[in-house]
């Protein structure tokens, strides 16, 4: 039972940062029907950032990480600019918007690791503080609780953001549909700039969080959860927020009990994929369907 | 890119065998100044950059001291540094450039056993003698009578450590975790099974992870239910790393000792994992805090030339420079067969890692140690 408490715990807490992961790859879906291929490298260059402000410039992580979330925000207006905004007024935009974003993933990562080399690095012992709770046989560190809080929080002001400001009203017009929302009036290239910051923003976050946790950031880190932020919209529904949180927790969760049911790790992927496969059979819309971004 | 490699490989390809035709005439003397050259193959890009990197620095140390002490009229050593990048492809061509094209007397290196499997068969057919700094995995020496080795294998740091570990710890049942998808690790854990079988340990359990993994969590969540007296462990440094602090994170109590192979002999565990580290007990082939004269000189001179410690992989390829160059010394030539003649008879020879010799198989012969991380750092638990 504590055994089962404990992975519950793990399983839960790796999903939680696959779930904020997979929201900014959702945000940009939802609102755009594109996929952003770069959105892997964004969280890796926000991990990075955060290490060298922590590291380089001696920040404490709490400054360090508002700032390097900025830095990974400012990189999706970026992205939106070069990769995707010259080519929206084309036929095959969908398409060739998926292969620029490619491009920018691979000029993201080379200077990752033209920037910070290719070795494994960490944040320097003592970034967080670090208590360690016990109840009955299950630990739980702070640091754990903190990043669930963090993720939690974003996820909060994410919604309420979308649902109060004249932006997040706009951002999800956009979304209902891009001709209206231009016809009333609507800043549209705004918005989605808008929408890519915030995107980015999230992906940086959890590019952070990941490499505060596993305490090991390297410029290929992006590789280990990329096609796992893929699955986890996939199995919450293309463009749904809670569909990706949802699904986050329970691609986390069916990891850590396959690691645990077979104890190795080699059949953590094939049965995550598989749940996958099995709910594409059984409900193709995914987890929670299409609430889309427009109903957030 | 692949353009130019393409271009390279044959360049490389008309140089080694033109090369080859003249090999047979070139004299077998010392050049005017007396010089031997001496080829080394190591990963400076790649997967084991950082073991290249510390590798270069040890034998770098070596050879300076060697051509301080030679004078003007000693043998002097020219070093010719080159980078296997991690691949035994790569490897190959440096190995051909070796052999053809520099003509060196000796080959150190290459980093990875992976690569030396399929480099060393070269240098066997064309009779030039390598002498391996960093290769542990089972059958290098097998490969022919020019390879030499002075790493200690596994098979005999393993059973040492797990012998000194009963002794000291009275452990009785122990649970295992391995990285099963790695030939290093793999074999690591094969050595450790059976040690722990040949000591009558009990095995609790067996869980592996994959290359990669960051997340260690689920299966020492396992492990601590199992209750072991030890955890075992064979991974990588990185990996190591990430196991050490998330076992203490979990609430795997210090009294359970966690005791790994040699990739985790490395000052980047105690610097990646913390405090997190003391208490791990690891098998070595050399002990940085011996009092041995040479050695004390050889960590302080290397401490105040690059500014950070020596690791056993610096400290193998300083040791390797010294046996190679003793045996130049021995053969009073740069004849290949010459030297490889004078390998087979070193014999307690004087080295950082111990008293030196090389068993009837070309495999190094020295006293292996069992050190524990205790504040920070290595100290010796038995030997």
């Amino acid at each position: 039972m504590e055994v089962f408490l404990q992975q519950l715990i793990n399983g839960l807490f790796i999903g939680s940062v696959y779930g904020l992961f997979a929201v900014g790859y959702t945000l940009v879906f939802g609102v755009l029907d594109i996929l952003n291929l770069a959105h892997p490298a964004v969280f890796t260059l926000g991990g990075l950032v955060a290490l060298w402000l922590v590291e380089g410039a001696h920040l404490s992580i709490w400054a360090a990480f508002p700032l390097a979330v900025l830095f990974a925000g400012l990189l999706g207006i970026l992205l939106d600019r070069i990769a995707f905004a010259p080519l929206r007024h084309r036929a095959d935009s969908y398409f060739s918007g998926l292969i620029s974003s490619i491009a920018m993933a691979i000029i993201f990562e080379s200077a990752a690791l033209g920037i910070f080399g290719a070795r494994t690095v960490r944040f320097p012992a003592g970034t967080v503080s670090m208590h360690i709770w016990r109840f009955s046989g299950v630990t739980v560190t702070s640091l754990q609780v903190e990043i669930v809080l963090v993720a939690v929080l974003l996820m909060v002001a994410l919604t309420s953001f979308l649902h109060r400001t004249r932006i997040g009203k706009a951002i999800r017009a956009v979304a209902e549909s891009e001709r209206t929302a231009r016809l009333l009036g609507i800043h549209v290239d705004a918005v989605i700039a808008w929408t890519f910051f915030i995107s980015s923003a999230l992906g940086g976050a959890a590019g952070i969080l990941f490499g505060l946790y596993f305490d090991s950031l390297s410029p290929d880190m992006g590789r280990s959860i990329e096609l796992k932020g893929l699955a986890v919209i996939v199995l919450g529904g293309m463009g749904s927020i809670p569909g990706a949180i949802l699904g986050g927790v329970a691609f986390g969760l069916s990891e850590v009990m396959t690691v645990a049911i077979t104890g190795t790790s080699n059949l953590r992927d094939a049965v995550a994929f598989t749940v996958l496969f099995l709910i594409l059979l059984v409900r193709p819309s995914g987890l929670l369907g299409r609430g889309r971004i427009r109903e957030a | 890119m692949s353009d130019g490699k393409s271009f390279y490989r044959i360049v490389t390809t008309v140089i080694a065998s033109l090369a080859l035709v003249f090999a047979t005439a070139a004299p077998a003397v010392f050049a005017a100044q007396k010089e031997a050259k001496m080829g080394f193959a190591l990963s400076m890009t790649g997967g084991a950059a950082a073991y290249g990197a510390t590798q270069k620095n040890g034998a770098q140390l070596a050879i300076d001291e060697i051509n301080a002490a030679a004078g003007q009229d000693g043998i002097k050593i020219m070093p010719i540094f080159d980078d296997d990048a991690s691949q035994p492809q790569q490897g190959i061509n440096v190995f051909n450039k070796f052999i053809n094209a520099d003509q060196v007397a000796i080959i150190i290196g290459p980093t990875l056993s992976n690569t030396a499997q399929v480099t060393d068969r070269i240098a066997q057919q064309a009779g030039v003698p390598v002498l391996g700094v960093s290769n542990t995995a089972k059958g290098i020496t097998d490969i022919g009578d020019y390879i030499f080795r002075d790493s200690l294998t596994e098979s005999v740091v393993i059973p040492n450590t797990i012998r000194i570990a009963k002794e000291k710890t009275g452990m009785k049942k122990v649970a295992i975790l391995y990285g099963n998808d790695d030939a290093f690790t793999k074999s690591g854990y094969d050595a450790f099974k059976q040690a722990l079988t040949d000591q009558g340990i009990e095995i609790l359990g067996e869980l592996t992870f994959a290359k990669g993994d960051r997340d260690f969590s689920p299966q020492l969540t396992q492990i601590k239910s199992l209750n072991p007296d030890a955890i075992v462990v064979s991974a990588l440094v990185e990996e190591a790393s990430g196991i050490v602090s998330q076992a203490r994170q979990l609430g795997i109590p210090t009294s359970v000792p966690i005791i790994g192979g040699n990739g985790f002999n490395s000052p980047a565990l105690i610097k990646n994992a913390g405090p997190a580290a003391d208490g791990v007990i690891v098998g070595a082939a050399w002990n940085i805090s011996s009092t041995d004269p040479l050695n004390v000189r050889f960590v302080d001179a290397f401490t105040a030339k690059y500014g950070n410690p020596p690791d056993q992989f610096a400290a193998q390829a300083f040791a390797g420079v010294h046996i190679a160059y003793e045996a130049i010394t021995k053969a009073g030539s740069v004849d290949r067969k010459a030297i490889r003649d004078a390998l087979t008879q070193i014999k307690d020879f004087n080295t950082v890692l111990g008293n030196f010799s090389f068993t009837q198989n070309r495999e190094a012969d020295h006293p292996p140690v069992v050190q524990i991380v205790k504040d920070g750092k290595f100290v010796v638990l038995g030997q």
